[in-house]
């Protein structure tokens, strides 16, 4: 019999408290009368830093195991949740000054999206296949609520709805994947399933077949091609606000999954995930950085321009090695906050009822505020990953790992890719600074939204000039160098 | 062949055939009452395997509650049959290929080579005292307790999506006051009301002249 005890609630305490938390929540906003959800608001940023605390004070390098394998507390999954607490907590402001400019605020943004963060942090620290399945679906299934969440417009529901369906496709393969693997290891236990695979013949071929499903299910989640489709259309449909969440916060989750079952779970099939990957990572890297310079909506463009980070994230996975593993955290991190400044931008420029997402919204946004429009150009050059800005050492720390085992052709092939992808990010610098301003409504912004966007860019440039700090922890992260953080 | 490979059969063949009419038969309902007969058929294949809890579990929910739910949904809302199968035709070629991959793949992979019998022991019997239920709740409570809290917040997130999602709060709305409706009397239920007669009005209502709202104001 395993009955819990003291040292399985230690372990997963985040996790409780953030559950219970979370649950005190959504019985305030349902008590609040406020109209501007300002005590929900602040009871969600509270848990997160609740949550900040508790990681820290907790944070070593020692690996626990609770609650009879199904938790894993580890240095990686420390630092994935403090990564997800901090952008999530970024977001909800983001989120909070878009419902108020454009007259929609409801409680259950807040308490959907801490639901949201907690399924992240379940993935973070999963190491059974069925608490790794059950936190995707609670983050799931959160924000297939949040993206229908504005009720009355066909475009929610329509992107809500593609959502959906193919989210529920991706879950069914990954757990025909994960059965797959069960049958021909008879454990769902990731360490037990390490070991079994270990000893497995390598051309098993149950082994593989259950190895297809599951990257293919991964891939649906992360949005790389060709399990793309969903990502345009729901980061058009999806309120601003929901984009900005969805788009940026769960990458890290999805990185923790691959982590997870990719290299804790089945590491010894690398030989054979690693030929997979490659094709999903040129794949991405192609479709995402080609369509994009077709997109007129600039949400949709940062949609295909998010599938080409997949790629550059996938690049660093694939290479098998710590270093590797580290290069793709660090830009999983750095994409999470360059996307969250894009699209603080972009909430910032809307104002109620209208949505601030096409080229030629963004014409001569020097002109009205060039505070806003140099904050976008950081964001843009970084994606676009021109040095001396965090996005270029995100894109440099993956080529260098990719080289590193051999595969030169695929990081000449990574270059030239994002080189093609400058031309749309240098373009929208262009109708910044170069193009007459159609708009010329002013823009306006709470004084902690205009602080929040200007430290998101600031963060972008000055990590960018000391990227030592940051690179540093997600190297110590998979050395299991001791951490020192405060 | 014994009685047990034999039921074993009988059954799979009911779930296969119940499950392709599900996608195959014009009508919703009929898919659903497949759905239904689906169900009651792979019960019977857990029930071979001596997991009688799932088996009723799965009749008692899935059948009992959920489907029916289903069905109601089903009658009520009016499906566009031409609407639903529009491009239907286009993408058949592609379905069909897609399809056969799988299938010719899943075959070389989920066939006898790989997962048949002799590469399994045995499913291991119990006797009579064996208490399906009771392993199952020891198990979920103690060894999976953390996988379980977790299926509960999954449900939370569910009620609050739902309620979230379909809750309006129209003004103008009436609702029914029970307490109030109990401590009605008579005189307050007919209002007896005097006034005067007044001419009928069915005189037709004058139509807009041609061409007169066309035209905006400039």
């Amino acid at each position: 019999m395993n009955l819990p005890g003291t040292q399985d609630y230690l372990a997963a305490l985040p996790e409780i408290v953030v559950a219970t938390l979370a649950c005190i929540v959504l019985l305030i906003d349902l008590w609040s009368n406020d109209r501007e959800r300002l005590l929900t608001w602040l009871a969600t940023q509270f848990t997160l830093l609740v949550g900040i605390v508790l990681i820290i004070v907790q944070l070593s390098t020692d690996v626990t195991y609770a609650f009879a394998g199904t938790y894993v507390k580890d240095i990686l999954s420390d630092v994935l949740k403090l990564f997800i607490f901090i952008g999530a907590g970024v977001a909800f402001l983001y989120m909070r000054e878009y419902l108020r400019i454009h007259n929609e605020m409801k409680g259950e943004y807040f308490t959907l999206g801490l639901f949201a963060v907690l399924g992240m942090m379940v993935l973070a620290s999963a190491s059974h296949m069925i608490t790794l399945y059950l936190g995707l679906e609670l983050l799931s299934l959160s924000l297939y609520a949040l993206v229908a969440m504005r009720r009355d417009s066909a475009q929610s529901a329509e992107a809500a709805m593609k959502y959906f369906m193919l989210g529920a496709i991706a879950s069914g393969m990954l757990l025909y994947g994960m059965s797959m693997i069960y049958g021909a290891t008879g454990s769902l236990d990731l360490r037990e399933v390490a070991d079994a695979v270990a000893q497995a013949r390598s051309d098993d071929l149950i082994l593989i077949f259950g190895l297809v499903f599951i990257v293919a299910g991964i891939a649906f989640k992360l949005g790389a091609v060709p399990f793309h489709m969903w990502a345009p259309d729901v980061y058009q449909g999806a309120p601003t606000a929901v984009t900005l969440f969805l788009a940026t916060v769960p990458k890290l989750a999805a990185f923790a999954m691959l982590m997870r079952l990719l290299v804790d779970g089945l590491g010894p099939l690398h030989d054979q995930w690693q030929g997979m990957l490659i094709i999903l990572a040129v794949l991405s890297m192609a479709i995402g950085n080609l369509v994009a310079i077709a997109q007129e909506n600039i949400r949709r463009m940062l949609a295909y321009s998010t599938i080409s980070h997949v790629g550059f994230l996938l690049l660093g996975v694939l290479s098998g090695t710590d270093q590797g593993y580290a290069a793709a955290l660090f830009y999983t991190v750095v994409y999470m906050i360059m996307g969250l400044g894009a699209f603080g931008v972009l909430v910032m420029l809307g104002r109620a009822g209208f949505e601030a997402d096409r080229l030629s919204d963004i014409k001569g946004l020097n002109q009205r505020s060039p505070w806003l429009a140099g904050v976008m150009l950081v964001m843009m050059f970084s994606m676009a990953g021109v040095p001396p800005f965090l996005g270029f050492w995100a894109k440099f720390a993956v080529l260098q790992e990719v080289v590193a085992v051999g595969l030169v052709w695929l990081a000449v092939a990574a270059v030239v890719f994002s080189i093609i992808g400058a031309f749309y990010y240098l373009r929208i610098v262009k109708l910044i600074y170069f193009d007459e301003a159609e708009e010329q409504a002013p823009i306006r912004g709470s004084s902690p939204m205009r602080v929040m966007v200007s430290s998101n860019g600031l963060v972008v440039l000055l990590f960018g000039l000391f990227p030592a700090p940051l690179l540093g922890i997600c190297i110590a992260v998979f050395t299991r160098i001791e951490l020192v953080i405060g | 062949m014994g009685i047990e490979k034999f039921l074993f059969y009988f059954f799979a063949a009911i779930l296969l055939v119940a499950a392709t009419l599900v996608i195959t038969v014009r009508n919703p309902v009929r898919a659903a009452l497949s759905l239904v007969l689906a169900f009651f058929a792979s019960a019977a294949l857990w029930m071979l395997l001596e997991a009688e809890f799932l088996a009723l579990v799965l009749v008692l929910v899935y059948v009992g509650a959920v489907m029916v739910l289903f069905l109601f949904v089903v009658m009520m809302i009016d499906i566009d049959l031409a609407q639903v199968k529009e491009g239907f035709s286009r993408m058949l070629p592609a379905g069909i290929a897609v399809a056969v991959g799988l299938v010719v793949v899943m075959a070389v992979v989920v066939g006898p080579e790989h997962f048949g019998l002799e590469g399994f022991g045995e499913v291991p019997r119990h006797g009579a005292d064996y208490n399906n239920t009771r392993e199952l709740g020891m198990a979920l409570f103690t060894t999976f307790v953390y996988p379980f809290e977790l299926a509960a917040l999954i449900l939370l997130v569910a009620i609050v999506a739902a309620i979230a999602l379909t809750l309006r709060r129209r003004p103008g709305t009436r609702h029914q006051n029970p307490a109030e409706q109990v401590a009605v009397n008579a005189a307050e239920r007919v209002r007896v009301v005097k006034m005067a007669a007044e001419p009928r009005d069915d005189a037709p209502v004058p139509t807009a002249e041609p061409g007169e709202s066309k035209e905006e104001p400039r």
